[in-house]
């Protein structure tokens, strides 16, 4: 019997990100199609950072969980366009990133391509990232790059704990 | 946390190829005549990011604060990921049964198509900061203006490989300001880093038979008019950071487009090759 589109999109929500592990590659938004061709399901998947060395380990448990869901034929897709960006994380998934204690992106502000010096140089403002421990606004960047390529460095002014910025892309 | 598998392993490097194959259409890949410069202008691409991504990669467990280190490898490991991009559409142009990791570990430095600026020794930090502003102003034009290439294939990549660059672009440009405009010894080395890398600059710029071709398909800009773009944000930047632009010529050095190289590649490429070389297709 062949699974619903809705029964695929929930196993897929059951395939942790292997960096981050409480949110899973639904939540991150790099599942970007299913078809299916025959009787082989092909999941479009799309990068988040061109070099994340956590790719090909999101491709192969994505395709080793459907396989232990019953679907036997299933085929990895490598989708580059349109470019991910950290405005496809999900509701669900930026509350499980605070709680984690990873700052979750904030909404809207990706840059696009845009040189964010060039952005703040025409007058944009800098970010307000609250801190996910006790949520005040009194936080600074530590440094641009965090412990992997999606996430900055970041602290607390109030309770002093530093903590991962999940940057927005 | 769970530890990442090895992504080495046969059938993730299978899944990753099968992955990768079903691509969007593009009729470029079918011209037979634009092949040969095609493949050639991909490698450029492809070689510049793999070249400055592993003079990055030598910073690690180097760098002079922790921040700086982690940061390094991580521009180095965006670098390597846009290489993947880069080679492997150049392997599906030339279609030979090539691939992207065949393309980089198994082609000697006169195939090497970098411009010479990514290939010189990274020096002190100060130095590696420099050239890496010097490109990313660059790079960022490039890939802005590749965004609207004919190509779909090229176009797609240029969207995603862009904005990791702006945000290298980003870091340099705060970093060239801080060292710059920092203590007497930060601005005194960072002029010496300009003065030094000056001279390479120009080859980013400097088009040839390879490029006419790609420029005539709608592929790639004219790397001519991408200059005054760059020397805009670089005017900007090094003004800010009161460092004086070299009062010298900035195209004095070319030829590593067209694979005559410092001899620093070969240092380079003897690293980075020599376990395919000597223990061809090994794995682990």
């Amino acid at each position: 019997m062949t699974p619903t589109d809705a029964q695929i999109w929930d196993w897929l929500a059951e395939v942790p990100d292997p960096e981050i592990p409480v949110i899973s590659v639904t939540d991150l938004g790099i599942v970007r199609d299913l078809r299916w061709e025959g009787d082989t399901l092909v999941v479009a998947v799309t990068p988040t950072y061109s070099g994340c060395p956590a790719t090909a380990v999101i491709d192969l448990a994505i395709e080793t969980h459907l396989q232990a869901r019953g679907v036997v034929r299933v085929r990895l897709e490598r989708r580059l366009s349109p470019p991910w960006t950290t405005d496809w994380l999900t509701e669900a998934g930026r509350a499980k990133l605070t709680a984690y204690g990873i700052a979750p992106p904030v909404d809207g502000t990706a840059p696009d391509g845009r040189s964010g010096r060039a952005a703040r140089l025409a007058g944009g403002s800098n970010l307000v990232i609250a801190c996910p421990r006790c949520g005040s606004a009194q936080t600074e960047r530590v440094s641009q790059f965090g412990s992997t390529p999606c996430k900055a460095a970041w602290r607390c002014r109030d309770c002093l704990e530093p903590f991962d910025y999940f940057k927005c892309h | 946390m769970p530890s990442l598998p090895d992504v080495m392993i046969p059938e993730v490097a299978d899944l990753a190829r099968r992955a990768a194959s079903g691509q969007t259409a593009d009729p470029h890949l079918e011209d037979v005549a634009l092949k040969p410069a095609f493949f050639d202008w991909l490698c450029r691409m492809g070689d510049s990011t793999l070249i400055l991504g592993h003079r990055l990669s030598e910073w690690c467990g180097h760098g002079p604060v922790l921040e700086e280190d982690i940061a390094l490898a991580n521009t180095a490991l965006d670098f390597i990921g846009q290489t993947q991009l880069w080679l492997g559409l150049a392997a599906e142009v030339e279609a030979q049964g090539r691939s992207a990791d065949d393309l980089a570990f198994l082609r000697d430095a006169m195939k090497f198509r970098n411009v010479k600026l990514v290939e010189l020794p990274n020096g002190d930090i100060g130095q590696t900061l420099m050239r890496g502003f010097l490109f990313d102003a660059w790079h960022f034009e490039m890939l802005t203006a590749l965004g609207n290439s004919t190509s779909p294939r090229v176009a797609e990549i240029a969207a995603k490989a862009v904005k990791e660059v702006s945000y290298h672009l980003e870091r340099s440009s705060d970093l060239v300001v801080r060292l710059g405009d920092g203590t007497e010894q930060s601005h005194e080395r960072m002029q010496a880093a300009l003065d030094y890398l000056w001279p390479y600059t120009g080859e980013m710029f400097a088009g040839d038979a390879i490029d006419r071709a790609v420029t005539e398909a709608g592929i790639a800009p004219d790397p001519a008019a991408l200059l005054p773009l760059w020397q805009r944000t670089v005017t900007e930047v090094l003004a800010e950071a009161t460092l004086q632009v070299p009062d010298r010529r900035f195209d004095a050095q070319h030829g590593g487009k067209q694979g005559r190289h410092t001899e620093h590649l070969g240092y380079i490429l003897a690293q980075m090759q020599f376990l395919q070389r000597a223990y061809p297709g090994a794995s682990w």
